[in-house]
């Protein structure tokens, strides 16, 4: 199987066991890349969020029942099913650092990428975008809204990337060589208690290398080798196991 | 000339020798299907002018309805490319009495079910980008490629059929036009087996393919996933008896024979052979995918059935009562010679192979691949159902205006003589 390498990966770690299920990332994701707001959103599953964090239960009863909850962003796989699957180079992943990308205008709106998916990670815009008056003012200029009839995904919030860039540019530095924290997404930023660490995943100077190489560490659905930049860390037995799919005579990872 | 007024005003415009009711009963028809694609119509604005938010889809179920639709539509019309094969390619010569019915029902699939595809797609206006940006590792691809011109063959075989009719056909240039073209029909029945080989497989590869969605997951030879071969071998199994249920949908609403049964039968045991084949490969597919594909994306057999809504009846009823059944019948000659065996298998088989088409759409959407998350469940709303309708009520019209117009039934002169 094909996996898109390059000489800086960003990705993210997420330790789970930190993560108290606040929220303040899915907030900061969506006013940083500019999601409308859904008039109806009691469908949860027709609502855009392009990070959602989901509750895991050990489905056990008290005293021993444990929760544990999982952001989860675009994984950003190195081996992406949806790429593949684009009739028209929608999405790709060939930029230095392997975001995948989402291109708007090119996008037709036949929605495969998300039936290859597993993640969920893939939205489509089902109605016009309606922002509340004055609220279209506190739009990110540096990213562009989407119109109704296409798919889209967080994108690590890529503008950041981009301005981490200039701004390495103009001070005379590397800008294929980011320092740890030059650039780092609205959700690891909002996220209290900094469970969510970004970082090139190649880069021994960043934290989230040492974190990707944990005993504890692994990624979501491993053995469907998408092959995600994206890590989660639990010491929890349990939440290592809902991490993947297992039978029940195997032994999970860590 | 004495005019005849015990014959329908629009007689002249008849297929020589053949009876038609009166305008006026054929109006009425004509607006009872009128009012469906009304409301199909109205259900198609609403989509276009709001956007996909008024359908039941939603971001687990980006495929629902409209997909399985086209899928169903397209499998069952491959009875057109199919019998051209087998009438012009192999010279099975007896097919050319029912050719022209297949030809008409492969351009109303096929051209109905890109209809449905301007109402799924996003960005309709944008639907030339799979020629100018397209992707080539993609199955979409190929079936945006394979549909789009195949359209175009059926659109040409269709075209000396409408300029036989009994008017048309008096002008020089079109008569000269409809005979060569059948004289050329060889090489479009050739072009039209092979684009139809490709689309009904890419349509099967495009699940294939998604390597992450273990429902519909396959391993396959060199660049195919084994639903290539199975969506293109399933739809020659289902195609041809779909249009001998037309036809006799047709014989019962007119009161008239139109395709002989000897046809019908000899379209039967080709769709059972066909069935036959399909049904050893499906089988030993789906005993692959239990051991090998399953295990080792770590799931069991079990965890890809839910409630009744997706049970394991599905699969049963797909493989068994609609799968093994109806091939028993096609292919055990006392059986299949029995009309009542014979239609009702005729019926399990294409509800069978549009079963196929709804998991694989469906189902394996609704199935959680996270195990932390949960099957969801999608039911269509009247949107989806309104500009489904709308493309059987298309249908029905081309149909109605077709055997009404235009010399569809090479037999139906000989076969309703006695009545005459």
């Amino acid at each position: 199987m094909e996996i898109k390498e390059f000489k800086v990966k960003w990705g993210m770690a997420i330790d789970l066991d930190k993560c108290t299920g606040c929220g303040a990332c899915m907030v900061a994701c969506q006013a940083e890349n500019n999601l409308a707001p859904i008039a109806d959103a009691s469908n949860k599953i027709k609502v855009m969020n392009w990070l959602v964090v989901y509750e895991l239960s050990n489905k056990k009863p008290f005293p021993e029942h444990d929760v544990a909850y999982l952001p989860r962003p675009c994984q950003q796989c190195g081996h992406p099913p949806c790429v593949s699957v684009c009739p028209v180079v929608a999405t790709d992943k060939n930029e230095e650092g392997g975001i995948v990308s989402q291109i708007y205008p090119r996008c037709i709106g036949c929605r495969y990428c998300m039936a290859a998916c597993p993640y969920h990670a893939r939205y489509f815009n089902w109605l016009d975008p309606v922002w509340p008056e004055g609220m279209e003012k506190a739009l990110t200029p540096d990213v562009s809204v989407r119109p109704r009839g296409v798919v889209e995904k967080c994108s690590f919030c890529h503008h950041r990337f981009m301005k981490a860039k200039d701004k390495a540019i103009a001070e005379g530095r590397d800008p294929e060589a980011l320092a740890d924290g030059d650039y780092v997404t609205s959700c690891a930023e909002a996220c209290p208690n900094g469970a969510i660490v970004f970082g090139d995943l190649n880069n021994p100077d960043h934290q989230v290398y040492h974190l990707s190489r944990s005993k504890y560490a692994s990624r979501l659905l491993e053995r469907l080798h998408a092959n995600t930049q994206v890590y989660y860390l639990s010491r929890r037995e349990w939440v290592r196991r809902q991490l993947d799919n297992y039978l029940d005579n195997e032994k999970v990872k860590g | 000339m004495e005019k005849n007024y015990s014959l329908p005003a629009d007689h002249d415009l008849f297929p020589d020798g053949a009876k038609r009711c009166s305008l006026m009963q054929f109006m009425a028809w004509m607006g009872i299907v009128g009012v469906v694609a009304a409301w199909g119509l109205y259900a198609a604005y609403k989509v276009l002018s709001t956007g996909l938010g008024v359908t039941a889809l939603d971001d687990y179920f980006g495929f629902g309805l409209w997909i399985t639709f086209d899928l169903a539509v397209i499998a069952l019309g491959a009875g057109a490319f199919f019998t051209g094969l087998l009438r012009y390619i192999l010279n099975i010569d007896p097919l050319k009495n029912i050719i022209n019915l297949t030809v008409i029902v492969g351009f109303i699939c096929y051209s109905g079910a890109m209809l449905i595809l301007v109402l799924d797609v996003g960005q309709p206006v944008r639907a030339w980008f799979g020629y100018w940006h397209a992707n080539v590792h993609s199955m979409l691809t190929e079936v945006i490629f394979c549909i789009t011109c195949y359209l175009i063959v059926l659109i040409i075989e269709f075209i000396p059929l409408v300029f036989e009719q009994k008017q048309l056909d008096r002008i020089p240039v079109l008569h000269h036009i409809a005979h060569n073209l059948h004289v050329m029909m060889p090489l479009f029945a050739g072009v039209g087996a092979f684009l139809s080989t490709f689309h009904q497989g890419s349509l099967g590869g495009m699940y294939g393919v998604l390597f992450a969605r273990p429902y519909v997951f396959r391993d396959g030879f060199f660049v195919w996933p084994w639903t290539f071969f199975l969506f293109v071998i399933s739809a020659v199994g289902s195609g041809p008896v779909f249009t001998v249920l037309i036809a006799t949908i047709m014989e019962k609403m007119t009161g008239r024979k139109l395709v002989s049964w000897e046809i019908k039968s000899l379209m039967g045991k080709i769709a059972g052979s066909m069935l036959f084949v399909y049904l050893i490969f499906k089988f030993l597919d789906t005993y692959g995918w239990i051991e090998h594909i399953l295990p080792h994306a770590g799931l069991t057999f079990d965890q890809n059935f839910y409630g009744n809504i997706y049970g394991q009846w599905l699969l049963w009823a797909e493989l068994g009562v609609c799968g093994v059944l109806p091939c028993i019948i096609l292919l055990t000659p006392s059986l299949r010679n029995n009309p009542a065996l014979f239609y009702s298998a005729a019926l399990l088989d294409c509800i069978g192979i549009t079963i196929n088409r709804y998991v694989f759409t469906v189902q394996a959407l609704a199935m959680p691949v996270m195990p932390f998350d949960s099957w969801e469940t999608y039911a269509p709303n009247w949107a989806e159902w309104g500009s489904s309708a709308l493309i059987i009520a298309y249908g029905a019209i081309v149909l109605s205006l077709s055997y009404r117009y235009l010399p569809v039934f090479p037999q139906e002169k000989k076969l309703n003589a006695t009545k005459a």
